[in-house]
């Protein structure tokens, strides 16, 4: 009974429905069920099936985003259940994430939440056309593991390095990882800004994220 | 819903070609080297020339042929499914034919193929979802040349579920063919039912018949297996320069095959096919790549649909000797316009080097070409209605199309999904990857896709079976034995 929620769970992820899937996560409540046992052995399979899928060509980016917004919908629904047992999800780590000041393109650095998200951190997404004090106030208040940063314009960028001198300013630049992200971003801006990582694609966020956290 | 479509003549135009063709075909008249074709046409009330082997064919008897020509037919594939559809403007795509060698996919250069490469070329065929059947498409190096033909049929049917376009280099080796594929078909009736493949029968310019393919012709005809009018007018060698009038020529070596393939046996299947080209000036060499070559061709597809016939075309390929920017660049052009001009099936992907090389990247490379050239034909379709009002009045501010299950639901079906021959990552992940060539990453999907082939439902009596008959001709041409086949099929 319970292995074919789980089954319906990961298909949901799957077909990247958010309604069915907030549906399951509210029968996984009502039934008692261990909200962490619906995550790891139910959405999450779907969520790493999605991902194997698009790793070899066989899925696209819709999936993946759907996925993920399937996922958080779930979710949603389990953290009131999670948080009266006391428990909590499996966290990798809190990042930051924004499109940096005077730059509104979003799309990209959505993904990369989404996906990061699934995989498990914690996002706290900040939307486009960040300032950049409000970005380093919010890594300190949160206590965060990872400011992310996008942008899609060479005249933006430079702010990408704004935010890693203003972390510098008030002290917590070595407690957090940075990583930047966008088409104008190279190795050699990653290097000379003083960054920690970058990643071409939204997929392979999720993998240096792990691999900074883990240094 | 408009579908594309392109046509070079005008009604006028397609009128005056048909009625020089029908001229033709009364004075100078057709040579035909073959007693057989020529009795056909005297018993139909034709004048024939039995000394000088000249047929001269009047109105009537092309008009009749016409008439019970088949407008369209089906070839299957070898579970009985049915695979290319000649008919109307359907469009299918085979590699290209009758090379002699293959690239070396390491050398990057050309060499003489094996039985290992024809077996791999076959398999590559099946993997490719773009590709709709297979061809005869090389000859071996490493059997006998007067087995040539029968060989790569052999070779073919053990491993290829798709069907296939092939063609006899003789008159006798026809029959060995016929036998294969009744073997693999369990019968005679049962291959004439849902035939599986279709002979190229080859004219040769300018009007004539040779013996042994009209032959083929007339012995494909009386078993009602479907065969292919390769007119291969050479514009400004073998046949006008002018383009119009290498349309004619094609027209009358076409027009005559029709009436002989009818008068063989009235409804046998009889396809307006061509390989013309124009005769480079400079090289005197016979470039698929011309655009002029392609012209033609789209010309007499027209000229096919007019007359209600299905068509053909040898296109796609190029004259490149390596896979580089030129090999692109006409196999893409000649691609288009060819599936534009509705060629119901276009042979020549995986060819270069002016007919004559096949090459495993250029085929894995073309797929992706057809697979986008299938996309551009199906048009801009209306999928809602309204078409996106609804849509935008809901999100059309939040940009946030790639959550909608509206993308999700047609992002497969509005997009050709290529496969990684096609790059389009940043610089940095196209470095990130190995930096590679268009050939580099052909190469490597060839390897990839090789392992995923699955072999076909003939049973191991049919394989030993065509063993025999391939045997017993290699035996009559001083081969004792064939190359082993690998044990896994």
């Amino acid at each position: 009974m319970t292995n074919q929620l789980f089954r319906q769970m990961a298909q949901c992820i799957i077909d990247g429905d958010s309604e069915v899937s907030a549906e399951l996560a509210q029968q996984a409540v009502v039934q008692g069920i261990d909200p962490l046992e619906a995550i790891s052995q139910g959405f999450v399979v779907g969520v790493n099936q999605v991902g194997e899928a698009f790793a070899k060509g066989d899925a696209f980016l819709p999936e993946l985003v759907m996925a993920g917004e399937a996922m958080k919908s779930a979710v949603a629904v389990l953290e009131p259940e999670l948080a009266r047992r006391g428990t909590e999800r499996t966290m990798l780590g809190k990042v930051i994430l924004c499109t940096v000041e005077g730059d509104i393109h979003e799309i990209g650095k959505t993904l990369v939440g989404t996906m990061l998200s699934s995989a498990g951190f914690k996002v706290f997404d900040l939307g486009v056309d960040v300032p950049v004090m409000k970005v380093v106030e919010k890594a300190r208040e949160v206590n965060a593991d990872i400011v992310a940063m996008s942008a899609l314009l060479t005249t933006t960028m430079v702010h990408q390095k704004d935010v890693i001198e203003a972390l510098e300013d008030i002290g917590i630049r070595s407690k957090v990882k940075v990583m930047v992200g966008g088409a104008p971003v190279t190795k050699e801006w990653v290097k000379q800004i003083g960054a920690d990582g970058y990643s071409e694609d939204a997929i392979g966020a999720i993998k240096v994220a792990k691999q900074l956290l883990s240094q | 819903m408009l579908i594309p479509k392109l046509q070079l003549l005008d009604d006028d135009l397609v009128k005056q070609i048909i009625s020089e063709a029908i001229a033709i075909l009364k004075s100078p008249g057709i040579r035909i080297h073959n007693q057989e074709a020529l009795e056909l046409l005297a018993a139909a009330n034709c004048k024939v020339d039995f000394n000088a082997q000249v047929a001269y064919i009047p109105e009537t008897v092309i008009r009749q042929a016409l008439e019970t020509a088949p407008h369209e037919f089906t070839l299957f594939d070898l579970n009985g499914n049915p695979a290319v559809h000649y008919y109307g403007d359907k469009i299918h795509f085979d590699p290209g034919s009758g090379g002699l060698t293959i690239i070396d996919s390491q050398t990057e250069r050309p060499r003489l193929p094996k039985t290992d490469d024809y077996i791999k070329f076959t398999k590559l065929v099946e993997t490719l979802p773009q590709i709709d059947a297979q061809s005869t498409a090389f000859v071996c190096s490493d059997v006998v040349p007067e087995i040539g033909d029968l060989y790569r049929l052999y070779l073919a049917l053990n491993y290829m579920n798709k069907p296939i376009i092939t063609g006899a280099f003789r008159k006798d080796t026809w029959w060995t063919m016929k036998e294969m594929l009744s073997i693999v078909a369990g019968g005679e009736d049962a291959f004439a039912n849902k035939p599986t493949a279709i002979f190229d029968v080859c004219p040769s310019p300018p009007l004539l018949w040779s013996d042994f393919t009209c032959q083929n012709l007339i012995d494909c005809a009386h078993y009602l297996i479907p065969a292919q009018l390769i007119s291969m007018p050479l514009a400004g060698a073998t046949a006008p320069v002018t383009l119009a009038g290498a349309v004619i020529q094609h027209a009358a070596e076409s027009l005559s095959g029709v009436v002989i393939s009818q008068l063989a046996k009235a409804g046998t299947p009889i396809v307006w096919g061509g390989s013309p080209a124009i005769f480079d000036m400079r090289e005197g060499s016979t470039p698929m790549g011309a655009v002029e070559t392609w012209m033609i061709s789209c010309a007499y597809v027209q000229i096919g649909k007019a007359l209600g016939l299905p068509t053909h075309a040898y296109m796609g390929m190029s004259d490149s000797k390596i896979i580089d920017t030129q090999c692109g660049l006409e196999s893409m052009g000649s691609n288009f316009v060819a599936a534009l001009s509705g060629a119901n099936i276009i042979s020549g992907c995986g060819m270069m080097d002016l007919e004559s090389c096949l090459s495993y990247e250029k085929l894995v490379i073309d797929a992706e070409m057809i697979g986008m050239v299938k996309r551009f034909l199906k048009g801009i379709i209306v999928r809602d209605d309204p078409i996106a009002l609804n849509l935008m009045q809901k999100s059309g501010h939040k940009g946030d199309f790639l959550t909608l299950a509206h993308t999700r639901r047609w992002f497969r079906e509005e997009q050709y999904m290529p496969s990684d021959v096609i790059d389009r990552a940043s610089f940095d992940g196209w470095v990130a990857r190995g930096e590679k060539t268009t050939f580099q990453r052909a190469r490597d999907r060839v390897e990839k896709l090789i392992p995923t082939y699955q072999p076909n439902k003939i049973t191991d009596d049919q394989r030993r079976e065509l063993r025999e008959v391939t045997l017993r001709v290699a035996n009559k041409f001083g081969m004792e034995s064939l190359p082993d086949l690998p044990h896994e099929m």
